[in-house]
């Protein structure tokens, strides 16, 4: 029966099936029935832990626990236990801890066994404690004499035990308490107290490393020990060590490498191996610190070639084997060593060789750590994971949840502008099957920064935002929703009317159609609303009323949500404005009207705020709110110079006048003390100043440095206007605090955009282009591509166009419904590959020269992406410079520029010179026309706005302080629209002023497909024209990605020579 | 770092936990049934290995080893080789199975104690102090000893922590 049960189990562990369980479990039983008496004396124990296992419920198990709990508790108490009995107590205690239950009644006689002298119940008591007790509680100090007086104990299991107690019980301030014994113990004849004394220290050392300063030496010391199961334990210290301070150990850099070398030829005592591999363990911590010491230092590298080598020929298997588990962990530490050392390419390439034999292994584990390997190798040669695509996509497809994970990961490391829609797309979709909010915030973390980064388009920056807040929710930080707004608003500063309006109402379509969805995260509400309010009514295709009862809806089916009623609020404003801006008769409708009513009568001030000033419109002529509030008026730069300049001639003559010079606010403050410093540090940061404040309000510093006498009379009117004024500028504080915070942050952000979008134009980068396009060619030669491209080859515009986002687009739509039709996957996975790594999974062997020859007439076609009209490039042309540049294979870069030459384009010269334009002189050029056009509007505005005002506060304009007052203003109404454009629920707070926020010249292209499936993304051909130069813009600096590795076959030994040779 | 060694059988009943940091009680329980949610919803042949960042933090992984009725799950940082890991399980069963002749789920929870002492050779505070199955069993054999002898005469126990011990 017994020995029945036995092969049975043998069997269980050898394969882990899971069939044998049930019989495990009755075999297991009955079996312990029969021989329990020879491992545990206690019957009651045992009846314990079978009646937890035999527990029916959840409720049953806790009542049989709960019951033991009031038994132990009653007995444990009880005056003169055995030693035997206690021992067993504490033993039970510690079972019912671990099923969760609080045992903390019986933590001080644990702590009371350890004083025992029975080693036996000594242990117990040790073992018990660190189980139970943390460093820091109350009961250690009970202990730590125990541990001194043990660890002095000649006897050395009891020092052993002591040992391991004090790694989990000594926090700071005991670790002197036990220091000095632990050190002496490292001279002990045994070598497992040496071995476990190092590793108590190197606890000590990750607990306060500061009470271990002095001891550092101690560890180099160890390392030559005569034992080496002593100089494995010092390697774990001195891996922590080596990594907080890599300079200080530089000088070991040699000892480690002899180390592992006789490691590696196996002159350690047979007893140190692994399934015949020595001493495996040691070999990878020792992999692991020279990672850490040839990290960038190419000295120490060159110092550890030989050993890396030896090691990976002495572990790699032979041919078809796969290898053990152990050799393959050793060979892994090898890659990552070799990625993290400045490596030759000997090394390089056997780094690539590994990887790729992981990376095709059938075991789950090696393929995870292929995937691994493979990010790391594609650090420094990117084109090696070209080879390995459909590996990749295998792994990204597979059912293992953490495979998938791994992949992603790997593909976030290798996007570029070429195939960022493809692995966002995947990423997109992997989010939908997640639900636990700690997942779906990294990834989509990792989706905005990848389509801030990388995106092709506008319109698709768009699409992919509205998906992650749809996915993502309330996940996602507001910033990025304010981003997608100034997007919006801003587009891409290319001023095409007719465009421009489409591109407005898809957007609106979009959003219209996403709203009649049931549930949705508030910050899509939000941008939602923004998008109606500025955009709404502007093509005219919605009444107002449409619009508006839209808004109302959407505020009602958020009743607890003021931002989205502030939106909502806003945008109805917004849409108000403008029909009174054309003249025509606004009458809100019921359920707008009660809405307002609401909102005037709502506890929030800011929402009271918003609907109040939507009243006030009513009051206003035509005029007058089309100024304030111009349709289109989003998206004008505005310059904010806070030095002021125009007010010089103005300040001159006050101090001419006898005022006294400004004086800065800490320097005025810093006069007095204590209260004054407060005062001043909470101006500086601008806080809203709902608190006590207590200097007085009469110097309006931001406006009038000089604060003189002269002004006074003329700038400050009577009491009622200075008193509008007080409340404007506490308000504005509040703006301009916003402005503070969001100002750098965000201008910083569009800016990237911008640049990392077009990238980089220099012509240095030109000849890496090459493999992109080649990678087109190839696809195009294995007809894989046939539908996407083929018919566009015609005119070379079109030809350019191809080659951007569209046709991948197109390519792996179709694979999607390819899927759906048929598992045809050989193909479909070729595609996908092809879109995620920009080449043919077949054909990897074409030259250089190929890339070369399609690069030159892609090239020449990007010339004037807008002119549909060029006449076609004849096909023979290019074909002749394929052939010619073929014969080159090598020297893609000078190639290319003849070729240009060659093909004898007229249209040469412009690329030449758009190609050594500098693109940041492009920006200030972008940048530059609209901010001077905004700062001239805003002047206007900025009188405007006076006029505004005064109807606003009722109260006179002194005009003959005109100039300053406009200027004063003029800072106000910036700050509002600032802060406005910045964030549109808070804009109106400053005012109306700000409700003309955000100009438009906006590309909202694309936003139609917005709630649809990945297939209807090929934007409109109107748009895609217009994109062409940020296109060839993304590609290029997808080339210089690229750069690194022109060379196109990685399985190539040379292949990392153009780095390292 | 190891942060945590579990042993948890297929029905999520802990078996061994232990903390190298501490873990307050409930924490514990919490991470065995996350823990066991996660492994219990992977099937036969997918890798070892689960990245745990939301249930330990950033860069930790679970290595676990499905065996008969049993997971065996140490918890990992980057500084530890998840490959080698796996072995180390490999060396702590095979150890439990020498101790235990053919070792099964009751044998580790009678022997609650012993299960932690074996451990504790291997893994000591966090860090990996003995990864050779022969080693850990003199070792324990040592402290058994110490036991039996113990049980029959609690005089001879000094003698025994005097037992000479040499490798190779």
């Amino acid at each position: 029966m017994e020995s029945w049960a036995n092969v049975i189990m043998k069997k269980a562990f050898k394969h882990g099936s899971q069939n044998t369980i049930d019989q495990l479990k009755t075999i297991g039983r009955e079996l312990s029935m029969g021989t329990q008496g020879n491992w545990l004396s206690s019957k009651e124990y045992l009846d314990l832990v079978k009646a937890i296992g035999e527990a029916k419920s959840k409720a049953e198990e806790e009542s049989i626990v709960m019951a033991e709990i009031e038994h132990l508790k009653k007995r444990i108490m009880e005056p003169d236990v055995p030693r035997k009995k206690m021992k067993e107590y504490i033993i039970r205690l510690v079972y019912v801890e671990m099923l969760g239950h609080d045992a903390s009644f019986g933590y001080i006689y644990a702590v009371k066994m350890t004083h025992d002298d029975n080693l036996l119940c000594k242990r117990s008591g040790y073992l018990a404690t660190t189980l139970f007790l943390n460093e820091d509680h109350d009961l250690i100090i009970l202990i730590v004499n125990t541990i001194q007086k043990d660890l002095k104990s000649d006897n050395y299991l009891v020092v052993c035990a002591a040992l391991t107690a004090v790694c989990k019980l000594i926090n700071e301030e005991t670790i002197p308490a036990v220091l000095p014994q632990v050190v002496d113990l490292l001279g002990h004849p045994k070598e497992q107290v040496r071995k476990k004394a190092v590793m108590a220290l190197h606890r000590f050392q990750q607990r306060s490393p500061s009470s271990m300063s002095h001891l550092l030496t101690k560890f180099r010391q160890i390392l030559c020990d005569k034992d080496p199961s002593v100089m494995s334990a010092a390697l774990c210290a001195l891996f922590d060590l080596v990594s907080a301070d890599v300079k200080g150990f530089k000088n070991l850099t040699a000892s480690f490498v002899s180390i592992l070398k006789q490691v590696a030829e196996h002159r350690l005592p047979r007893a140190y191996d692994y399934h015949r591999t020595p001493a495996p363990f040691i070999q990878i911590k020792l992999l692991k610190i020279l990672a850490l010491l040839g990290a960038g230092d190419k000295h120490a590298s060159e110092n550890m070639y030989s050993v890396l080598m030896d090691v990976i020929k002495r572990n790699e298997p032979g041919k078809g084997d796969p290898g053990s588990n152990i050799t393959n962990a050793i060979l892994y530490e090898c890659i990552c060593t070799i990625t993290a050392i400045m490596a030759n390419s000997k090394l390089l390439g056997l780094a690539a060789e590994i990887t790729s034999r992981f990376l095709k292994s059938d075991s789950h584990n090696y393929k995870y750590m292929g995937i691994d390997a493979l990010g790391r190798v594609i650090e420094i040669n990117p084109d090696f994971a070209e080879e390995h695509q459909l590996s990749v996509i295998d792994c990204l497809e597979d059912q293992d949840d953490t495979l998938k994970r791994k992949t992603l990961d790997l593909l976030y490391k290798m996007t570029k502008s070429s195939n960022v829609e493809v692995i966002v797309d995947r990423m997109i979709s992997y989010m939908r099957t997640l639900s636990d909010a700690h997942n779906k915030t990294e990834i989509a973390t990792r989706i905005i920064e990848l389509t801030e980064r990388f995106a092709p388009s506008n319109q698709w920056f768009i699409q992919t935002m509205n998906q992650v807040f749809e996915l993502a929710g309330d996940l996602v930080p507001v910033k990025v929703a304010h981003d997608l707004m100034r997007l919006l608003s801003k587009g891409a500063g290319e001023d095409d009317e007719e465009a421009d309006s489409l591109l407005r109402s898809s957007a609106v379509e979009s959003y219209l159609q996403l709203l009649a969805e049931p549930k949705l995260p508030s910050i899509l509400l939000q941008v939602a609303c923004w998008v109606l309010g500025e955009y709404g009514t502007v093509d005219g295709t919605h009444s107002a009323d449409d619009i508006i009862g839209k808004l109302c809806d959407v505020a009602e089916a958020h009743p607890g949500d003021n931002v989205v009623k502030g939106y909502a609020i806003t945008a109805i404003t917004k849409i108000c404005a403008f029909e009174i801006g054309a003249g025509r008769e606004v009458e809100l409708i019921p359920e707008c009207r009660s809405f307002v009513d609401d909102l005037l009568a709502s506890h929030s001030t800011d929402l009271q705020q918003r609907a109040y000033e939507l009243q006030v419109f009513f009051g206003l002529g035509a005029d007058l709110v089309r100024k304030v509030l111009p349709v289109n008026g989003s998206g004008e730069e505005i310059e904010f110079d806070r030095e002021l300049p125009f007010l010089q001639e103005f300040v001159d003559s006050a101090l001419a006048n006898g005022a006294r010079p400004y004086l800065d606010e800490n320097e005025r403050l810093g006069v007095d003390s204590g209260m004054s410093s407060f005062v001043s540090s909470s101006r500086s940061h601008h806080e809203p100043s709902h608190g006590l404040r207590f200097e007085a309000y009469e110097t309006p510093t931001a406006a009038i440095p000089s604060g003189s006498a002269a002004a006074p009379s003329s700038l400050l009117p009577d009491f009622e206007e200075s008193v509008t004024e007080l409340t404007r500028s506490v308000r504005n504080q509040t703006d301009s605090s916003q402005v503070d915070l969001l100002g750098p942050e965000v201008a910083r952000l569009r800016l990237d955009g911008v640049q990392r979008k077009w990238g980089r134009t220099s012509g240095s980068s030109q000849p890496s282009l090459a493999p992109t396009p080649a990678s087109e060619q190839q696809r195009r030669d294995s007809g894989v591509s046939e539908g996407a491209s083929s018919n566009k080859e015609s005119s070379p515009a079109e030809l350019w166009d191809g080659d951007g986002a569209e046709p991948r687009h197109e390519i792996y739509s179709s694979s999607f419904e390819g899927k759906k039709v048929e598992r045809e996957i050989p193909a479909e996975k070729q595609r996908l590959a092809a879109s995620l790594f920009g080449g043919s999974s077949v054909q990897k062997g074409s030259s250089g020269g190929v890339k070369g020859g399609v690069k030159a007439s892609k090239a020449a076609g990007n010339v004037r992406p807008g002119e549909k009209g060029v006449p076609p490039r004849p096909a023979a042309g290019s074909g002749k410079k394929k052939n010619w540049s073929a014969a080159e294979p090598k020297q893609a870069s000078s190639s290319l520029m003849d070729l240009v030459d060659m093909s004898g384009d007229d249209s040469l010269p412009v690329h030449d010179a758009k190609a050594s334009y500098d693109p940041f002189k492009e920006l200030e050029g972008l940048l530059g026309v609209p901010s001077t056009a905004a700062s001239s509007t805003s002047v206007g505005l900025g009188k405007s706005t006076m006029d505004f005002m005064s109807l606003y506060d009722s109260a006179p304009v002194v005009s003959q302080s005109a100039s300053s007052l406009a200027g004063d203003s003029d800072v106000l109404s910036l700050s509002h629209r600032r802060s406005g454009g910045m964030d549109g629920a808070n804009g109106v707070e400053g005012g109306l002023i700000d409700l003309n926020i955000l100009p438009s010249l906006s590309p909202l292209a694309g936003l139609g497909e917005l709630a649809q499936s990945s297939s209807s993304l090929s934007p409109s051909t109107g748009v895609s024209d217009k994109k062409g130069p940020s296109r060839q813009h993304s590609l290029q600096k997808d080339a210089a990605s690229r750069q690194v590795g022109v060379t196109p076959t990685g399985a190539n030994p040379a292949l990392f020579q153009d780095l390292f040779g | 770092m190891i942060l945590a060694a579990l042993i948890m059988n297929t029905q999520g009943k802990p078996r061994i936990t232990k903390f190298y940091d501490h873990v307050s009680v409930e924490r514990q329980q919490e991470i065995l049934r996350v823990v066991y949610s996660v492994l219990s919803s992977r099937s036969g042949n997918l890798c070892s290995f689960v990245e745990a960042d939301d249930i330990f933090g950033p860069d930790t992984k679970l290595v676990y080893k499905h065996f008969a009725t049993l997971y065996f799950v140490f918890v990992i940082d980057s500084a530890e080789s998840e490959l080698g890991i796996l072995d180390l399980i490999q060396v702590f069963v095979e150890t439990l199975d020498r101790c235990f002749k053919n070792v099964c789920e009751l044998d580790i929870v009678y022997n609650f104690g012993k299960v932690h002492t074996i451990l504790d050779e291997i893994v000591m505070g966090g860090q990996v102090v003995e990864t050779s199955s022969a080693e850990v069993m003199k070792a324990v054999q040592d402290i058994w000893k110490l036991e039996r002898v113990g049980e029959l005469n609690p005089a001879n126990i000094r003698g025994i922590g005097h037992y000479k011990n040499s490798r190779s």
